[in-house]
């Protein structure tokens, strides 16, 4: 698929301590640094930890269950490289194991009366090309993978 | 008070300020014009001539080592520090400092932006991180960002659509007796809510103009001061921190920490607290912002920031008046506007403020952020010692 099919921005410039993240994304697993030394889970991926500033950073893979921290449905669209029809939902999620990323919600109307600060929501992946596939969530235990946008 | 620059208080004074010739929509002047604009109305402002300014502060994309060159001057001291639009806000507090060291004797702090018409401009953005974790779900703009406090402020304190929409009526009243204003033409709270929806929270009048402008401020010692063309406005606090840059990583998503640190700072240094101030300016790129700030500065507790913006309140004619030049909401928004605040405060403290003048004006505050309440400057300005 060429980039100019694809209906979301191909994600770049990719860093090298983020590697790990996106070959795991390809094999829908969602990856996450994590502390060797204190622990901490965190994200964005980054070579120091910004807890306790060990450079011993590990991976680990997440249950892909949080709660939706906060939202925004935008109603039109702000970036011409991304091509999912308005209204959608822009997503901040906390995950279980404590990091929060931004990501889109999916399988709920866009109707800010349907959706709540700190509802379940689990991870569903949504393949762009052969390289990269990123995670997106829907309400936890709503059917459906990435439909109902 | 270690921490702060308590010593330094009213060591320097604000003795000049103005905006380019003109700004709004100027498709006509390139971004660099806006500058040297801004700069040489300031310095006939403060009664100084361009080859007295020794100090450049600008952030950015021009750098203050251009500012010099195209003012034909060498400075002989230059800050560029840049962490969004709070930056000049911060540079009063750098200048100070410099100022008090002898690393120059007059001070200009410069801000220019293209930033509706982008005459002169690359448009370049550090898209390292937002680019991998941000964009590709469709992430772009301030509203994007800045939504995502406000939406969780919302479900956490139970402030409300209305509630923010009275901060863009509070505001637009201000515009309309600012003949530099933009947007002069009186809304209701159902003029907000029925508005263009752009980004949940946000419709259109939530959210600040995109405009095109300069402004700039001239700071000397107190000292010399003396000597300038009109009275001296005292910096008599000043304080800035920084948090984050990617909201996700703000520790709280409704209470801005480099808010609190740069007010706590500022309020050290001058030794004076909130119930002291006649006047604030706020940096209102939302209508959830300032209320969110008031909280952060120790006005208001959590979830409480938004009564200040009643009718009678923040209003012409209120208890404690906000954002009396119409604020990035109706008067300007560059896209950094927090030279513009500075630019306001003294005016209403030099009595400059004209059918919008805040009576026995004395101790005014500016608050700005940068990003998304990702860095905060704070300054307390007095028009006497």
């Amino acid at each position: 698929m060429s980039p100019a099919e694809l209906e979301r921005p191909l994600p770049q410039p990719i860093t090298p301590e983020a590697k790990p993240y996106w070959d795991g994304l390809r094999e829908q697993k969602l990856m996450l640094p994590k502390c060797q030394d204190c622990g901490h889970c965190f994200f964005y991926p980054r070579v120091v930890c910004p807890q306790c500033h060990s450079r011993r950073i590990g991976w680990v893979q997440s249950s892909g269950r949080g709660r939706l921290f906060s939202f925004e449905i935008s109603y039109q669209p702000l970036n011409k490289a991304f091509k999912v029809k308005p209204p959608y939902v822009l997503a901040m999620v906390e995950l279980e194991e404590g990091p929060r990323l931004m990501s889109n919600l999916v399988g709920i109307a866009p109707d800010p009366k349907l959706i709540r600060c700190d509802m379940p929501v689990e991870v569903v992946y949504e393949k762009l090309n052969d390289e990269f596939t990123v995670p997106l969530f829907k309400p936890a235990g709503s059917a459906g993978a990435g439909a109902g946008r | 008070m270690s921490g702060t620059m308590k010593e330094l208080s009213n060591s320097a004074c604000i003795v000049g300020v103005d905006e380019s010739d003109e700004i709004g929509v100027l498709p006509h002047k390139s971004q660099l014009a806006l500058h040297l604009e801004a700069i040489t109305n300031a310095v006939r402002d403060a009664g100084l001539k361009v080859r007295d300014v020794d100090g450049i502060f600008t952030a950015g994309q021009h750098s203050p080592s251009l500012l010099g060159e195209a003012l034909g001057i060498t400075p002989r001291y230059v800050d560029g520090t840049t962490v969004g639009g709070c930056s000049f806000i911060m540079m009063v507090g750098h200048a100070v400092a410099a100022l008090h060291h002898g690393l120059c004797d007059v001070a200009v702090v410069s801000h220019g932006e293209s930033g509706r018409s982008g005459v002169g401009v690359t448009r370049s953005r550090d898209t390292s991180l937002s680019g991998q974790f941000e964009i590709p779900y469709g992430f772009a703009g301030a509203p994007t960002y800045f939504g995502m406090i406000t939406t969780r402020h919302m479900h956490e304190h139970g402030t409300t659509l209305e509630q923010w929409a009275q901060v863009a009526v509070s505001t637009r009243k201000w515009a309309a007796l600012n003949p530099k204003a933009r947007n002069r033409e009186p809304i209701t709270v159902a003029d907000v809510l029925s508005s263009r929806p752009v980004c949940y929270p946000f419709n259109l009048l939530n959210i600040c103009l995109v405009t095109d402008g300069g402004g700039a401020v001239v700071l000397t010692r107190a000292d010399r001061a003396k000597d300038c063309a009109k009275a001296p406005v005292y910096v008599r606090g000043a304080g800035e921190a920084t948090e984050h840059v990617m909201v996700t990583q703000m520790r709280d998503l409704t209470y801005s920490e480099a808010t609190r640190m740069s007010g706590e700072k500022a309020f050290g240094m001058a030794g004076v607290g909130p119930k002291d101030f006649d006047h604030i300016m706020l940096y209102d790129a939302f209508t959830s912002g300032p209320p969110i700030m008031l909280e952060a500065l120790g006005f208001a507790k959590r979830g409480e920031g938004v009564h200040f913006f009643e009718e009678g309140r923040s209003t012409p004619g209120g208890s404690l008046p906000i954002n009396t030049n119409g604020g990035g909401l109706s008067y300007t928004h560059t896209g950094m506007y927090g030279i513009f605040p500075i630019i306001e405060s003294t005016r209403q403290l030099r009595g400059e403020g004209g059918a919008r003048q805040v009576p026995n004006c004395k101790l005014s505050l500016v608050n700005g952020m940068g990003g998304m309440l990702s860095a905060a400057g704070t300054l307390v300005l007095a028009n006497q010692r």
